[in-house]
């Protein structure tokens, strides 16, 4: 069980796919439109749970529980070899005729 | 009955909402069937450039470094016909606190905010914005919600978007994020009325005042550093604010001709609304998907009259490719020892190309960088674009194909920017203007010159074409 005042994410569905306008391209129509935010827990709940949160602005919302302490994990991602190989061209092309390493 | 947050009955009282949450009643400045007071609209906010300048003077923002590059400029040079490359300058908005020219906008939203009453501020924006907005409302105790258009169906977030949330939580923001779709517009209004705060919308008066100090910066710093002025500026566009904005603040300092440039990431057939496109792309602002229906339909932004008018002040349209703006990342952070975020460098790939029309002592100066992070640099942002799928090789830069590949220039004689030709663009606004009408009034024709910067006669000729008849000709 997941205490109260603990800072989670939730999510919700806020429009579902019959309820989005009809120009959309087919690919996003026949998908809902969703929508997560973060707040600290009303009530203790489980994950899965349909929960109430306070925002850090105060605003209340609900939805279902999907993390708990959410966290950042976005990186630099796996090297890129390419880059490197710029960093040749660009400076051969400033510096061959100086002799340059 | 009717429920009254249904998407249809929220959007239906979309005019009240924004009344209120602008503080602007935007029907007062109708002049024609068409026609609106810009000039007016933008004088009634009562903030003068000096005044703009002082406030974000306090806050954070503003007189950022001009710096020469001068590796880069000496590169152009060793691929230009002798006697070109200009001297290639840049305006360091990375150093604005939180890290992008966007502190300019947000900062006189926030103050106006706060000088009006209003207990928080909303932005609708997945970009650099919202960090700007979020640092800005932090200063002046104001509650902040940013609102993202962030994941796809899948549950998968641009890194760049997910860094730019980082950001605006940093700063003490809420932030909304959303899956694909422009309903983000009808969470932006519910949330504006639910709230009663101030919509810090990128294209109210406020937003477009904060960016004339850049302009106006740029004559002052190289009038300081060389003893004149420069001869073009190249600007990111996109809606179309820092370009009307950096204009109008350029020619309140000058009189003189410089040629005002946009420049734009082509993302040519990816469509902005489509879920499966979404992180098929690099750049999620600074691109023709926002660029081209903009500067052709201002008044689709979030705002009943956008204060962000480029067609007004443009010279001259150009595209960049995507795997040029990473090449030109990387260039500026090699030869120059300045590492930045790509979507910042779009002017400056493309003024790499154009410098090298101009003659060597000429000066172009490129207006903006933007701060750099994990998810938001060329690194990131190529290793999430090859997991997505993209081919990333290099090759000749002109065989890119959006949401495909994206091409590394094999040698820097291969950077080029595409132009796109304004004559056509102009056509496509007039036509839009007009919408409906087959009938507009002499001070509708008058508007239509001074937005497309075209001659009456010009503009004839276009209404002629579309059987739009102008009455009560003076």
């Amino acid at each position: 069980m997941i205490s109260k005042n603990t800072w989670v994410q939730i999510h919700k569905i806020v429009l579902k796919p019959e309820e989005r306008p009809a120009t959309l391209p087919e690919e996003t129509r026949k998908v809902p439109l969703e929508l997560w935010v973060k707040g600290y827990l009303l009530t203790e709940a489980n994950l899965g749970d349909e929960v109430s949160v306070r925002t850090i602005t105060g605003r209340l919302e609900c939805g279902t529980l999907v993390q708990i302490n959410p966290c950042y994990l976005h990186t630099y991602g796996a090297f890129v070899p390419e880059i490197l190989k710029i960093d040749l061209i660009v400076k051969d092309a400033l510096y061959r005729s100086e002799n340059h390493d | 009955m009717i429920d009254s947050s249904s998407y249809q009955a929220i959007l239906d009282r979309k005019n009240t909402i924004m009344r209120q949450s602008v503080g602007i009643d935007y029907d007062q400045y109708k002049t024609g069937l068409i026609a609106f007071d810009y000039e007016k609209m933008m004088e009634d906010t009562g903030y003068t450039l000096a005044e703009v300048a002082k406030i974000q003077k306090n806050s954070g923002v503003g007189n950022t470094p001009l710096k020469e590059l001068k590796n880069i400029t000496a590169l152009a040079r060793k691929v230009s016909a002798p006697g070109k490359g200009a001297r290639i300058f840049i305006k360091d908005e990375a150093l604005n606190d939180s890290g992008s020219f966007k502190a300019r906008r947000a900062s006189i939203s926030c103050y106006h905010a706060k000088k009006s009453g209003y207990a928080g501020v909303i932005a609708a924006t997945s970009g650099n914005y919202g960090a700007a907005v979020a640092s800005q409302a932090a200063k002046y105790g104001l509650k902040c919600i940013v609102v993202q258009e962030c994941f796809d169906s899948r549950g998968i977030g641009q890194p760049e978007i997910i860094e730019k949330a980082r950001a605006c939580e940093a700063y003490g923001a809420e932030v909304v994020q959303l899956s694909v779709g422009p309903e983000l517009f009808y969470t932006f209004l519910r949330l504006l009325e639910e709230t009663g705060y101030f919509n810090a919308s990128l294209y109210t008066p406020y937003s477009v005042l904060g960016i004339e100090t850049l302009g106006a910066e740029i004559i002052d710093d190289t009038l300081k550093e060389t003893g004149r002025i420069p001869d073009m500026v190249v600007i990111t566009n996109a809606g179309g604010g820092n370009l009307t904005g950096t204009a109008r603040g350029i020619l309140q300092k000058t009189n003189q001709k410089i040629q005002i440039v946009g420049a734009s990431v082509n993302l040519k057939g990816l469509h902005m609304a489509k879920d499966t496109d979404f992180n098929r792309k690099s750049f999620t602002t600074g691109h023709t998907g926002f660029g081209i229906p903009f500067i052709i339909n201002p008044d689709r932004s979030d705002v009943p009259r956008s204060a962000a008018r480029p067609l007004r002040y443009i010279d001259r349209y150009c595209s960049v490719n995507q795997g040029q703006v990473f090449f030109v990342t990387e260039m500026l952070t090699v030869l120059e020892g300045i590492e930045r975020g790509p979507a910042g460098n779009t002017s400056l790939a493309a003024a790499f190309s154009l410098a090298q029309e101009l003659n060597q002592d000429q000066i172009i100066v490129v207006q903006e960088t933007e701060y750099t992070s994990a998810g938001k640099h060329h690194q990131a942002q190529l290793a999430f674009a090859r997991e997505n799928g993209i081919d990333i090789h290099f090759g000749d830069p002109r065989t890119e194909m959006p949401g495909q590949s994206i091409v590394l220039p094999q040698k820097v004689q291969d950077l080029f920017t595409q132009e796109l030709p304004l004559d056509p663009i102009r056509q496509s606004y007039i036509k839009n203007a007009c919408g409906s009408h087959l009938r507009i009034g002499s001070i509708d024709l008058k508007y239509l010159c001074d937005e497309t910067h075209l001659k009456y006669a010009d503009v004839q000729t276009i209404l002629d074409h579309l059987d739009v008849i102008v009455e009560d000709k003076e």
